[in-house]
Formats: structure tokens, C-alpha cells, sequence
């Protein structure tokens, strides 16, 4: 059985004399990997940040997990997790220490087995005890997401998660996103990388000009552009190719 | 939700930063040491207070030195947990928000308190001495966490809204200067009188004056009242500000 576990209505937010949304309706299913596409200052982190109570509408309704964000905050939260743009862990404590501070902020009610369980997960097991300074960006990341699901919510918001990673870092991301989607989670992904969202998600919406412009799968959005005329051209490498080639890494579906 | 666990939780992760970043500490307590040695032993001998006990004297400044530069290092914490995000991902948490803010406080009033501590465990070395009975040294105390109480509020202020460290931090430094404007390490009588205005009619005048007479006299007079006023003053302005700065920004 699947429902809607995220539902947006006419959600409007200006800054100043900005029209930042202006109308911006969409829903997500259970177990979706539901991605939000869209350009620099689309507007994407504005829904996020409006999804995740961390800023109001100028009007709109939203709706998660039948709660209403702006009547019911504090349900809203319980039943969320977010993974903003910018690794938000705590450089001065450890890798450990991070995740037994949200499993104790959550009321988890066994903080040090809940952070054991999350770092094997996420292979950070030989880094738990060093400060998260020494991290890489891709650790840092995994370590970030791995912090979201403590508490176990049922939607997580992950606000760029690959921006401003390298190549390899990335593809662990998307391993993770994508295990994380097996295992039932719901997923709102924004990306500004259009292969990004190819890969990883069911549903695709492009929000433009503070409307979404296209919502649905990648099927769906191929319909909309002339069919394709069969051409023979040699193949180029792509550089990711070339990358990975070079460095001895392969992509993992 | 449990606003007073979660402050604690919050408490606890902010001084595991402290313990890990011992300049925090050393600053804080190092540099006013520095100061009450230079004054003691290089200025001390040409300054005429009317009292024979110099470290007596100059003790209350130095404790406010050590708290104004104290409390640069919460607007530099909480600056960073804005930026790196860390704010916003315990809001959209089902916590309690004014637990962050509150940690940010309490953690301010704790390290402040051992910077004391060890400033006030210098001062005996050099010959402090106090009659002052238990009573005036609550009421030294009391002073003296509202004293910090305020100028953390102050504090949050730039930590929500500087643009970069420098400015989260650099607030401070007109607060550390204030005690050398006022009664803390010469009296205000031999200042030119545009000074001494200033001087007698900033807070740290007052405060340093009350918690002097209460070590030296065990009483505070008038000066208590004013200095008073000043702390409660300035907390629950600036509480005001950095709450609806703290709901806008956060």
C-alpha cells in the first residue's frame, strides 16, 4: 500500500521584492526517492527549509506524515530528518561521539548501540574514534546522513548532498541513498546534477522560476521532448569515464 | 521533549569543545593573569589607590576582564554552529530550540567560572586578602555570575549575526577595554574630566566599585543597586534582541 507521505500545496515564500515560490505543488510517496531538480537559487533549499519547519510560507499548505508544518511543528520534526547543504557534524567531537549526541538529543534509548549499529553500516567503524576534523568530504557525508537516521524518520531531506564532493565521494553517497531507499525510507533529494537525478530517483520534479515545471518519472519526462532519431556517432569517452579508468574505480550501481 | 536534559546533553557537548581547545581556557584566564602581574608588579608601584593592598584593589577589574573575553569565545561558538549547520539541523529536530540557545549560556557561565576560579587562586598567591564575611561573598558572586549572565546575552548577538569569525569575535573588544576606562586599576579622581565622566557613569565603574567595597567592607552601599540595575539592564535587553534575532534567524 502506498500513500502520500509528503504533500505541498500552492506554497508560496517571497524574500524582500523575490518571488522565490510561487505556487509550488508537488507529493511524495512512500518509499520514493523523490528528487528536486532545478537550477542555483531555483528555490530549492527554500522548500527544504520550509518542509523541515525551519522557515514559514507566506502561504501554502504542507502536509507530512498528516501533520500540517505550521500547525503541528513539533509532530512534523519527530517524523523528519534533515541533511542540509553543508555537512552539518560537529568537527570537535568524533565520529562516534556525533552519533551518540543525536541518538541522546532523540531520546534514543540506547545512544552507544544505536551509533555502533550506524558506524558498521556506513563503514566508518576504523574512523569512530578520531575527531571528524580529520574526516574526508565523502566520510563527513556519510556520517552526516548516517546522523539523519537516528530516530528513525520516516521522511529524510537531503539538500544537495553531493555538492562540492569529488567523483568518488559522490558515488558512495549515492550507494548509501540508494540502501537507504531499499530499506523503506522516504526520500526528498534536491540535486542540481542532472545525472544525479537520473540515477538515483523514481520520481523527478524540476522546479524553475519558482513553479515546478515537470513532475514525474524519468519515462514520464522523456515523453515530453520529440522521440529519438537514431544517429551513428562515434562514442566519446566521458571524463568520469576517463576517471574512473585511470584511478581504478568502478561504478557501483 | 525535555527542555532541561536537552540543555544539559547540549552543555556537555559545548565543554567537550572547551576541554579539546585548551586556548579557550588560556586566553581567558592567561591574558587578565598577565594583566594583574604587569599592574601589580610594573605599574603598581606609581599608582596611588589610598589603599595598601594593591591586588585588593585591582582584583574586581581583572575578574571582568577575564569575563568580557570570556564571553567573545560563545559568539565565536555559536557562530560556527550556525554556519556549519548545526543549528538548523537541532531545529529541525523534536527538541526543545531555546535548550540550544540555553546550552550556548550555561556553557559560558561554566568556563567563565573556572577562569575565576583560578584568577581569584592567583590573586591569594599574590597576597589578596578578604574579611569579607560568607554573606558578601555570595553576594560577590551573585555579582559577578550576573555579570556574565549579561554580557553572554550580549555575546549571542554577534554569534547569530556576524558574517565571519573576525566580526563574531571582535564585539569583544570594546568590552575588554571598558575596565581600563573606570575605577578598575586607578581611581577616577585623577582623570580629565570628560574621562571621568565616562568613567564614573559606565557600568563596570559600578560594578567593579560593589564588589570591591563588598571584599574590602563586607557592605556595598548605593553602588550595588546601580550596578545591579546595569546587569539586569543589559541581560534582559540583550535577551530580547538575540531571541527575535534567534527566531528569524535560525
Amino acid at each position: 500500500m502506498t500513500k502520500d507521505i509528503v504533500q505541498v500545496r500552492n506554497l508560496r515564500k517571497s524574500f524582500k521584492d523575490t518571488k522565490v515560490l510561487q505556487g509550488v505543488n508537488f507529493e511524495i510517496r512512500q518509499g520514493e526517492i523523490f528528487t528536486l531538480l532545478g537550477q542555483n537559487g531555483a528555490g530549492k533549499t527554500t522548500v527544504i527549509q520550509i518542509l523541515s519547519t525551519l522557515l514559514k510560507a507566506d502561504s501554502g499548505r504542507v502536509i507530512i506524515s498528516g501533520y500540517d508544518v505550521n500547525n503541528q511543528p513539533g509532530k512534523v520534526r519527530a517524523s523528519i530528518s534533515l541533511t542540509g547543504q553543508f555537512a552539518a557534524v560537529d568537527d570537535m567531537l568524533t565520529g562516534r561521539e556525533n552519533l551518540e549526541l543525536i541518538a541522546k538529543l532523540r531520546a534514543d534509548v540506547s545512544p552507544k548501540q544505536t551509533a555502533n549499529g550506524l558506524l558498521k553500516r556506513f563503514g566508518l567503524e576504523e574512523a569512530a574514534n578520531r575527531l571528524v576534523s580529520t574526516y574526508s568530504g565523502g566520510m563527513k557525508r556519510r556520517l552526516d546522513i548516517s546522523m539523519s537516521l537516528i530516530g528513525k524518520p520516516t521522511v529524510i531531506f537531503l539538500d544537495e548532498p553531493t555538492t562540492g564532493l569529488d567523483p568518488e565521494a559522490r558515488l558512495e553517497v549515492w550507494k548509501t541513498i540508494k540502501e537507504l531507499a531499499n530499506n523503506g525510507t522516504t526520500i526528498l533529494l534536491t540535486t542540481q546534477y542532472l545525472e544525479e537525478a537520473e540515477h538515483l530517483a523514481n520520481k523527478i520534479a524540476i522546479l524553475h522560476t519558482g513553479k515546478i515545471i515537470a513532475n514525474g518519472t524519468l519515462d514520464d519526462l522523456k515523453k515530453l521532448i520529440p522521440p529519438v532519431k537514431k544517429e551513428y556517432v562515434e562514442k566519446q569517452p566521458t571524463l568520469e569515464e576517463i576517471f574512473f579508468a585511470i584511478t581504478g574505480k568502478k561504478e557501483t550501481n | 521533549m525535555n527542555p532541561l536534559r536537552e540543555t544539559f546533553i547540549l552543555l556537555g557537548r559545548s565543554m567537550r569543545h572547551i576541554l579539546r581547545s585548551p586556548d579557550t581556557i588560556i586566553t581567558v584566564t592567561i591574558m587578565p593573569i598577565a594583566f594583574m602581574l604587569l599592574f601589580v608588579y610594573v605599574f603598581g608601584g606609581a599608582i596611588h589607590t589610598g589603599t595598601s593592598n594593591y591586588v585588593n584593589y585591582l582584583l574586581p577589574g581583572i575578574l571582568l576582564i577575564s569575563v568580557a573575553s570570556g564571553v567573545s569565545y560563545t559568539a565565536f561558538r555559536l557562530f560556527i554552529d550556525m554556519q556549519k549547520g548545526i543549528i538548523a539541523r537541532f531545529n529541525s529536530m523534536p527538541i526543545n530550540r531555546s535548550a540550544v540557545l540555553w546550552s550556548h549560556v550555561l556553557t559560558s557561565i561554566v568556563s567563565n567560572s573556572i577562569s575565576l576560579v583560578v584568577i581569584i587562586g592567583v590573586a591569594l598567591i599574590m597576597g589578596f586578602r578578604s574579611s569579607a564575611s560568607i554573606l558578601a561573598w555570595i553576594a560577590v558572586i551573585g555579582m559577578l555570575l550576573l555579570f556574565m549572565l549579561a554580557l553572554t546575552w550580549l555575546a549571542i548577538i554577534p554569534g547569530l549575526k556576524a558574517k565571519s569569525i573576525d566580526g563574531a569575535s571582535a564585539f569583544s573588544y570594546p568590552l575588554i577595554l571598558l575596565p581600563f576606562i573606570s575605577s578598575a586599576f586607578v581611581p577616577t579622581n585623577t582623570m580629565p574630566t570628560a574621562v571621568r565622566v565616562f568613567a564614573e557613569n559606565q557600568p563596570v565603574t559600578t560594578i567593579v566599585n560593589s564588589i570591591r567595597s563588598l571584599l574590602e567592607a563586607g557592605s556595598a552601599g548605593n553602588d550595588i543597586w546601580i550596578a545591579l540595575a546595569w546587569c539586569i539592564g543589559i541581560t534582559i535587553v540583550a535577551y530580547f534582541f538575540a531571541i527575535r534575532i534567534y527566531r528569524r534567524a535560525a
